[in-house]
């Protein structure tokens, strides 16, 4: 198993500023520490936010890659 | 991370139209998914925004600026800026209703949440919601006239909250 296999998965797609940020907490706070949430969103500001909320809030973003305009990103839970 | 002392914002929201009611719950419901500890005072117009029922309209007539657009149709259509001057069509009647219903429709189809979905987050997130004695005396409200958990207070209370706020703002 890889181990950045995510735990949870959200879809923000469609979503705009600030609720993929408002879903990824409420996902967070939902897991345990070393968990990783998978996000999908479309908002191109998501990018930048996630980076903030990650670096503010202390969980590790792992990695985020675009797939047609499809953000996913892979954060670990602190 | 542990280690760093909670970071504070402190928000006065003095304006009702739905336009400017969502800054301030946009950026509270944020700042408490970031662990920041955040208080909104609402003072003025902005007090109508505690009230259980929002009836927030945007009003052209006062945002000459704002853009008429559609929320329907290809999006050529949707793109094209209608030359109705705010200015003028905000005097006539119904139009301030048929702005807000647009503007409601592009905010949902753009995956923009609503003002109670913002505010609903933020009480759920423990924002700090306070209710400004005085406009409520000289407006006639009542405590009852707004949701659950609003604290009530004046321009001390505020201050001493702001006081100790890394980020402070008027809107």
């Amino acid at each position: 198993m890889n181990v950045n296999t995510p735990q949870r998965e959200i879809d923000c797609q469609g979503l705009s500023c600030p609720l993929p940020i408002l879903k990824t907490r409420k996902a967070m706070d939902e897991l345990s520490s070393g968990d990783i949430l998978r996000i999908l969103a479309t908002d191109p500001g998501s990018v930048n936010d996630l980076t903030s909320w990650s670096n503010a809030t202390g969980h590790i973003l792992l990695s985020y890659s675009e797939e047609d305009g499809v953000f996913v990103y892979l954060i670990q839970k602190r | 991370m542990e280690s760093k002392k909670q970071r504070r914002m402190a928000i006065i929201a003095s304006k009702g139209t739905l336009d400017w009611a969502y800054p301030p719950f946009i950026l509270a419901s944020t700042a408490a998914a970031m662990d920041m500890e955040v208080g909104i005072f609402f003072t003025f117009y902005g007090l109508t925004l505690l009230k259980k029922n929002i009836e927030s309209k945007v009003a052209p007539h006062t945002n000459p600026a704002m853009p008429m657009k559609m929320p329907f149709g290809p999006d050529k259509f949707q793109n094209i800026e209608w030359p109705f001057p705010n200015l003028i069509m905000g005097n006539i009647p119904g139009f301030e209703t048929f702005a807000t219903s647009l503007m409601k429709k592009t905010f949902k189809k753009k995956g923009v949440a609503t003002i109670e979905e913002l505010r609903s987050i933020c009480m759920e997130s423990d924002v700090k919601l306070i209710g400004c004695q005085m406009t409520m005396d000289v407006f006639g409200f009542s405590k009852s006239d707004f949701i659950k958990g609003v604290d009530i207070g004046g321009a001390a209370t505020f201050l001493s909250f702001a006081a100790d706020a890394d980020i402070q703002l008027f809107i």
